[in-house]
């Protein structure tokens, strides 16, 4: 008698899809047809209202937009990068007033909106002319690219704080247990064995802040930037042409999703050592 | 000062008004992207890859310009002399109900996945029918597990309201746009929109406790 299971080679298949016409193919046949459609009629829409002369006329416009989008953002990330390491050093922090202030800073600037920060910066600071003037800081928040970066920079830094925070906290307690075991400092401990874990934790919602702050920094346009949505605002307001919206949109999408894939590719890249 | 109440209340209520669309376009789009429909996945799939990848100003231009043209573009054909204003609070609505609902998605899909199979099955198999399961066995629990997610997203919601004023809602931002420029003091009057933003927001996550609170309770009573 053979002791091999004769049942053993039967393994578990998932169900066949179903074949026919279900009620849900239908209706996801449908939807799927109603974008292919709408995508036609995008792109019949921008081929019909080609006006050569126009996009030539605004084109370049379009590019500089896109330039100041991608610089305030990049500036704005980094700067809040850095000053992000305080905060969340203070978020962590057993010293109830270092932590109460810093919990303090997130929560304003997490709990209201990025626009009402970006006025209270652009027009509110203007209440305080003359004092600015005193200590020369004036000219620079005259410019409204200023006063967005600043504004930006700092809003960013609250969210960071809370990433980098969250992830250092999701490295178990023994790594710093045995790194001090191993004589390390606790500078050194953090550099080489908690960051490098803490980073592959953070890389996600750090990709998810970047992709907010490409989408948060159209509301800059309100406050006359000439960003990517300024220039659009602008175009539109010239031409009441609703193409200038789309190509926007396009643009958007565009910028969007080529971030999100390049994050995906890089923690594809860097978590190759935890799959099996 | 009655200006800002009133800012206040247009704000309040434009989120109110948005949450439940929101909700209700994102649990179709979780049951979309969970079904076993390969068509249907990618409808669902595109919906959210656009009104995530799209700045929620742009969206709410998009709609607001977007309607405006295409209505009249309707209405033209009946009535050439006609213009039409496209009421920007339902603009607003639709614009955030849809940027709200690509968001929903998520978490009720990660909600629907945190659910196990058996609860189906246990559903079925006392006799009730697929509506009867979801509507009594999977949705209670799926709200529960939902719950922080959507809590989240509310915040979120109450800060993206802040956007209408740029289409020219009366909201809470625009009020005090007014004020301040009436008043020449900008900083005090914008000082005092954040503050009342931050209010609403440690209102609602005072309110969100409690809603935490009480569905918390049921499951302990099971």
């Amino acid at each position: 008698m053979s002791s091999i299971d004769p049942t053993a080679g039967e393994v578990m298949r998932p169900p066949l899809p179903e074949r026919g016409w279900p009620r849900q193919r239908i209706i996801g046949y449908i939807l799927v047809a109603l974008w292919t459609l709408a995508l036609l009629g995008l792109v019949a829409y921008l081929v019909s209202a080609w006006k050569p002369d126009m996009f030539w006329r605004y084109a370049p416009g379009y590019v500089s937009g896109v330039w100041i989008t991608i610089k305030l953002v990049a500036i704005s990330v980094v700067i809040g990068a850095l000053l992000s390491v305080p905060v969340a050093y203070g978020r962590m922090s057993h010293n109830p007033v270092i932590s109460a202030l810093a919990y303090a800073y997130v929560y304003f600037f997490r709990g209201t909106p990025l626009l009402a920060q970006a006025f209270l910066v652009y027009y509110g600071f203007g209440s305080f002319r003359p004092q600015l003037d005193a200590i020369g800081l004036w000219s620079f928040f005259r410019d409204a690219f200023n006063c967005a970066l600043f504004a930006f920079s700092l809003n960013t830094a609250a969210y960071q704080a809370e990433i980098l925070r969250g992830a250092i906290e999701s490295v178990p307690k023994g790594q710093w247990e045995g790194a001090a075991s191993l004589g390390l400092q606790r500078l050194v401990t953090l550099r080489k064995v908690i960051l490098p874990q803490a980073l592959i934790v953070a890389l996600r919602p750090y990709g998810n802040e970047l992709i907010l702050m490409v989408k948060g920094s159209a509301i800059v346009a309100i406050i006359t930037v000439y960003d990517l949505m300024g220039i659009t605002r602008l175009t539109y307001s010239r031409t009441f042409d609703f193409q200038s919206y789309l190509w926007a949109a396009i643009i958007y999408l565009l910028i969007v999703e080529t971030l999100r894939h390049g994050i995906d590719w890089i923690e594809r890249r860097i978590t190759r050592h935890l799959k099996r | 000062m009655d200006e800002i109440a009133y800012g206040v209340f247009v704000t309040v209520s434009l989120a109110l008004a948005t949450l439940p669309v929101g909700l209700f376009i994102g649990f179709l789009i979780a049951l979309g992207k969970q079904s076993p429909e390969r068509s249907l996945r990618l409808a669902a799939d595109i919906y959210t890859t656009i009104f995530r990848g799209l700045p929620e100003l742009l969206t709410l231009f998009l709609v607001f310009y977007g309607a405006q043209i295409g209505i009249q573009q309707v209405v033209r054909l009946f009535n050439p002399s006609a213009a039409i204003e496209v009421n920007s609070f339902v603009s607003g609505m639709i614009a955030l109900g849809v940027v709200f609902s690509s968001y929903a998605s998520e978490v009720f899909l990660s909600a629907f996945r945190a659910i196990p199979q058996g609860q189906y099955e246990g559903g079925y198999a006392i006799g009730l029918s697929k509506f009867q399961t979801m509507r009594l066995v999977v949705l209670p629990q799926l709200v529960r597990i939902a719950l922080p997610g959507l809590a989240n997203l509310w915040l979120i919601l109450l800060k993206d309201t802040s956007l209408v004023s740029a289409i020219g809602l009366t909201d809470i931002l625009r009020q005090s746009g007014v004020a301040a420029r009436v008043t020449k003091q900008a900083f005090l009057f914008f000082g005092l929109a954040t503050l009342i933003y931050l209010a609403l927001a440690i209102l609602s996550s005072i309110g969100i406790g409690l809603i935490e609170r009480r569905v918390g309770k049921q499951e302990a009573q099971r």
